[in-house]
């Protein structure tokens, strides 16, 4: 056995370990520790995609001294990997991109507990992406509940109270849907490791036993998922959370924590059930349709909305309705397309948050967009890197915003007739959308400023070891690569999806 | 040929579209409104749901529509869950296909764990994982709580008056009698996880409640003796290093077939089981602490 | 109906499910909606532990090195249960310093009052 198989078993380890390290630390050094075990687990998470590509087959690792359908098991392959890379990647990139911002908004007493809610967060989300066990999917599923609200109410001011109150209402409707479904799943085929309860559905599924059951458990976990990843009638919580909270974990909760749910639902739907059955296809078709509502919706109030950090929150309500868009259009390809999008929107949304973060920053810390006029020439970079976003957003060719387009088309294109035209009328309507308010706030922040000296002068980089604009770099360049080869990463889902079968 | 005034001809209406346009392209309509940098007091009109359910709260009717939405809904959840109940199999009877995990446990897990109790096996040997991510959920939460209630500076917001019960001598003789067998019957249960009903969690909630009763009895000065925020952070975080590094360890070693140290002694004997015991030990003074934590920061929002 | 008959203690427990997913969903009041996630838990917990019971059988813990499995009830259950209790007893602690914190902010527990209280003090930017 390589060395490499460990690698994931110890990147849920490391996070773990360092979060109880980091509640005794200093907080410089918590944060430097925290950045280097972030660090550290991309490397690992980089390891692991290249050993499983190159292999051509996934692993399993028991945790423990017991075989499989009796223990613990973790089990990485191409997808899981890029996932866990993803996560890592974009969780080290958001942490060091709003450091600046985290030291403002966070009592200096606190911050140790912050980096320790950072890795309890990175912990959780490596578990979800590796886990093979539907059980320890719901324990860490929890504790990403649990520390993403710790993330959003350490800054105290404004709302984030009352948004972490909404915000953790939701996320234990979800959980307790969730968790029902496990223990149904567990009642109708006696095994909590995936593979074994996809063989008791197939079998389920032929003879026709539990047949209601079954259904109402992949509906229940399905509809668990959704309402904590924040589909359509269940995201009135985004403008508030991703609104109020330091920039840090705005860039978290939207870009990783919700896509880590996403993840562990297409895991499901591929590991557990299999997308071929009834049920599931039913469960498909409703989330398409909350999917699409979801995406106008969204969209509709981004437009309507006066504040900067609520536009991009109410455009993440978009970006998941085009997630679980993809979902319901089924088979490979509309999988594909789901998958691209959750890795786009993971490296776009906080690119958008911290740039627009400096930018409120460089306007007298006011998100109205009356403010923020002109505020891309009293910060440069700033207004380049939000830029760079919103035109990944709107999907402009190069960027990733026009790969996932792209595939969703072809996604559509693939399907039948009538949900043919209406998947791709929305994508041209959403699309529209999206360009009304990304570009208009684009060209609002290029607009110079009415008045001569409109603000309390702004220093152009006033803390020389900043790495916000390091970070901004990171994202621009994920963008960009996803954007420009979209046929690898493209061709690495596709095996992924092959080797979850 | 004359142009009525009051009616438009369509190159004025074109005009007026595309200034329209221009306007909103610009925020125009917002500037106009206010001075050149509008302090934004007015309160936002967006999520038509909310203004919807603002109009409905002026004439009273959203109470209302909350029962009649909650009646329907646990209507259809409670008769879709009972239908699913009905589909499921008997209660009380051995169902077969769950029996090639369950009867491995049965039959193998005090061989191989050294557990007399199964379920003690089973979350620290078989399920190890989980039981380890549980603990890091209380760990998550007691970070959250003292994020959320923890007042260093003094200058917050006013916190809530509390009822004190230090001194009250009823409450102070009864648990002069009681304090000894509640610690005693927490170690016990502690230590005795692996071979009768108990564990790690039951034994540190024992213990967490008889120092949270300690302390409401005789006040903080008696309880600081055996918990201050000092003695709080060391024992949960060497317990929880050591719980991670010993888990570790076995999945380590597990997962590449090497021999493990550790071995499991006989079973029934107190000193047995491997690792159970420490690890129940690590997990009940985890759990204690962390009650007592978040007792703390409830009643005094600091330590 | 099926076993509807035989399984009356899961139907208990589900109804017991919905009934606290109801009042988390819909309570206006914090702590209304934590006693309503309780009950939705607990709920759970009660429909696992009368899954694993089988009649005429012992809890599973060995007696005079008796290992044969026809002599015990289900084990998994109850594991699944101890461990799903310590995360909504964390849960719960968590919901409750939001609602303290709440209620020192806004001197109310109503969600509806809160918010309508928050957009008047325009919290929201």
């Amino acid at each position: 056995m390589s060395f490499i198989e460990n690698l994931p078993f110890l990147s849920v380890v490391v996070f773990l370990f360092a979060a109880v390290v980091c509640s005794v630390l200093k907080p410089r050094a918590a944060r430097a520790f925290t950045a280097a075990v972030e660090a550290l687990v991309v490397v690992f998470s980089a390891l692991t995609l290249f050993y499983t590509y190159t292999v051509g087959e996934p692993f399993r690792y028991n945790m423990g001294h017991f075989d499989a359908p009796w223990s613990n098991q973790l089990r990485a392959g191409v997808l899981d990997a890029l996932a866990a890379l993803a996560f890592s990647s974009v969780l080290l990139l958001s942490h060091i991109g709003g450091i600046r911002y985290a030291k403002i908004d966070i009592e200096q007493k606190k911050q140790n507990s912050y980096c320790t809610l950072l890795n309890l967060i990175g912990a959780a989300l490596m578990a979800l992406s590796y886990t093979n066990d539907l059980f320890t999917g719901y324990v860490f599923l929890e504790i990403l509940t649990l520390s993403s609200c710790g993330i959003l109410v350490i800054r105290r001011q404004g709302r984030t109270t009352l948004a972490a109150a909404r915000y953790m209402v939701i996320n234990l409707l979800g959980s307790g849907l969730f968790l029902l479904g496990v223990t149904l799943f567990y009642g109708t085929t006696g095994h909590l490791l995936m593979e074994y309860i996809k063989v008791g559905v197939e079998n389920l599924d032929a003879t026709g036993e539990y047949s209601i059951p079954l259904t109402v458990t992949i509906g229940l976990v399905s509809a668990g998922l959704a309402i904590k990843s924040g589909l359509f009638p269940f995201h009135t919580w985004m403008p508030d959370t991703y609104g109020t909270a330091t920039p840090t974990s705005s860039a978290i909760l939207s870009g990783i924590v919700s896509k880590g749910y996403i993840f562990l639902l297409i895991k499901i739907m591929y590991r557990v059930v299999g997308t071929g059955t009834a049920a599931m296809t039913a469960a498909c078709h409703i989330l398409y349709v909350f999917g699409m509502i979801g995406i106008v919706m969204g969209s509709f109030w981004a437009i309507k909305s006066k504040y900067l950090n609520r536009m991009i929150a109410y455009s993440s309500a978009a970006q998941i309705g085009y997630i679980f868009v993809g979902i319901g259009l089924g088979g490979d390809a509309g999988f594909r397309a789901a998958i691209f999008q959750v890795l786009a929107h993971a490296f776009t949304k906080p690119l958008l948050f911290i740039a627009g973060a400096r930018l409120s920053e460089a306007s007298g810390d006011s998100q109205a967009f009356s403010a923020l006029q002109g505020s891309a020439h009293r910060s440069r970079a700033a207004g380049a890197a939000f830029a760079i976003g919103a035109m990944s957003m709107v999907g402009i060719p190069t960027l990733a915003g026009f790969s996932t387009k792209l595939y969703f088309a072809i996604a559509a294109v693939e399907h039948g007739t009538l949900v043919d035209l209406a998947t791709l009328a929305v994508l041209a309507v959403s699309t529209l959308l999206n360009a009304l308010y990304f570009i208009r706030t684009v060209i609002r922040i290029y607009t110079p400023s009415p008045a001569p000296e409109p603000l309390p002068t702004f220093e152009p980089s006033p803390d020389k070891h900043d790495p916000g604009l390091a970070a901004a770099v990171g994202f621009a360049a994920g963008i960009l690569f996803l954007g420009i080869f979209p046929g690898t990463v493209s061709s690495l889902i596709l095996t992924g999806l092959s080797m979850f079968g | 040929m004359t142009i009525n005034p009051t009616k438009p001809t369509g190159a004025v209406k074109t005009m007026k579209i595309r200034d329209n346009i221009k306007k909103w392209l610009a925020y125009d309509y917002d500037l106009d409104a206010a001075p050149v940098m509008p302090d934004p007091v007015e309160p936002d009109v967006e999520a038509p749901d909310i203004s919807f359910w603002r109009s409905l709260r002026r004439r009273g009717a959203h109470r209302a529509l909350y029962y009649v939405a909650a009646v329907i809904c646990s209507i259809i959840l409670a008769s879709t869950l009972i239908l699913t109940v009905s589909g499921m199999p008997r209660y009380g009877e051995d169902a077969e296909f769950m029996d090639t995990v369950t009867y491995e446990y049965l039959a193998h897990g005090m061989e191989y764990t050294g557990a007399v109790n199964i379920v003690s096996g089973i979350i620290l040997e078989y399920r190890a994982f989980d039981t380890l991510g549980e603990s890091f959920v209380l760990f998550c939460a007691v970070t959250c709580v003292l994020v959320l209630l923890r007042i260093d500076d003094g200058k917050d917001d006013v916190s809530l008056p509390c009822h004190d019960l230090t001194g009250d001598v009823i409450l102070s003789r009864t648990m002069r009698a009681l304090i000894p067998f509640i610690f005693i019957f927490g170690i016990y249960v502690l230590l005795n996880g692996h071979l009768s009903p108990g564990g790690g969690f039951s034994g540190g909630a024992v213990l967490g409640a008889g120092i949270i009763l300690l302390s409401s009895a005789y006040g903080e000065k008696t309880s600081g003796k055996f918990v201050t925020e000092r003695t709080f952070r060391i024992v949960t975080t060497s317990a929880l290093l050591f719980y991670c590094v010993g888990k570790s360890y076995t999945f380590y070693t597990g997962a590449n077939g090497l021999h493990s140290f550790i071995g499991n002694g006989t079973p029934g004997n107190i000193l047995s089981a491997g690792l159970i015991l420490p690890l129940n030990v690590a997990v009940g003074l985890v759990v204690a602490c962390t009650m007592y934590g978040i007792y703390r920061m409830f009643k005094e929002r600091r330590f | 109906m099926g076993n509807l008959i035989y399984n009356y203690e899961e139907a208990v427990a589900l109804i017991l499910f919905s009934v606290g997913f109801v009042t988390l969903l819909f309570h206006r009041n914090m702590i209304r909606k934590l006693i309503g996630m309780n009950i939705m838990d607990s709920g759970i917990y009660l429909f696992l532990a009368s899954m694993g019971y089988i009649y005429d059988r012992r809890a599973p813990i060995v007696e005079g090195g008796d290992t044969n499995p026809v002599n015990y009830i289900n084990p998994v259950p109850a594991s699944l249960v101890l461990t799903g209790i310590v995360v909504s007893v964390s849960v719960t602690a968590v919901m409750l310093s939001l609602a303290v914190r709440l209620y020192e902010r806004y001197h109310t527990l109503n969600l509806d009052e809160i918010y309508a209280m928050s957009r008047r003090r325009s919290e929201h930017r």
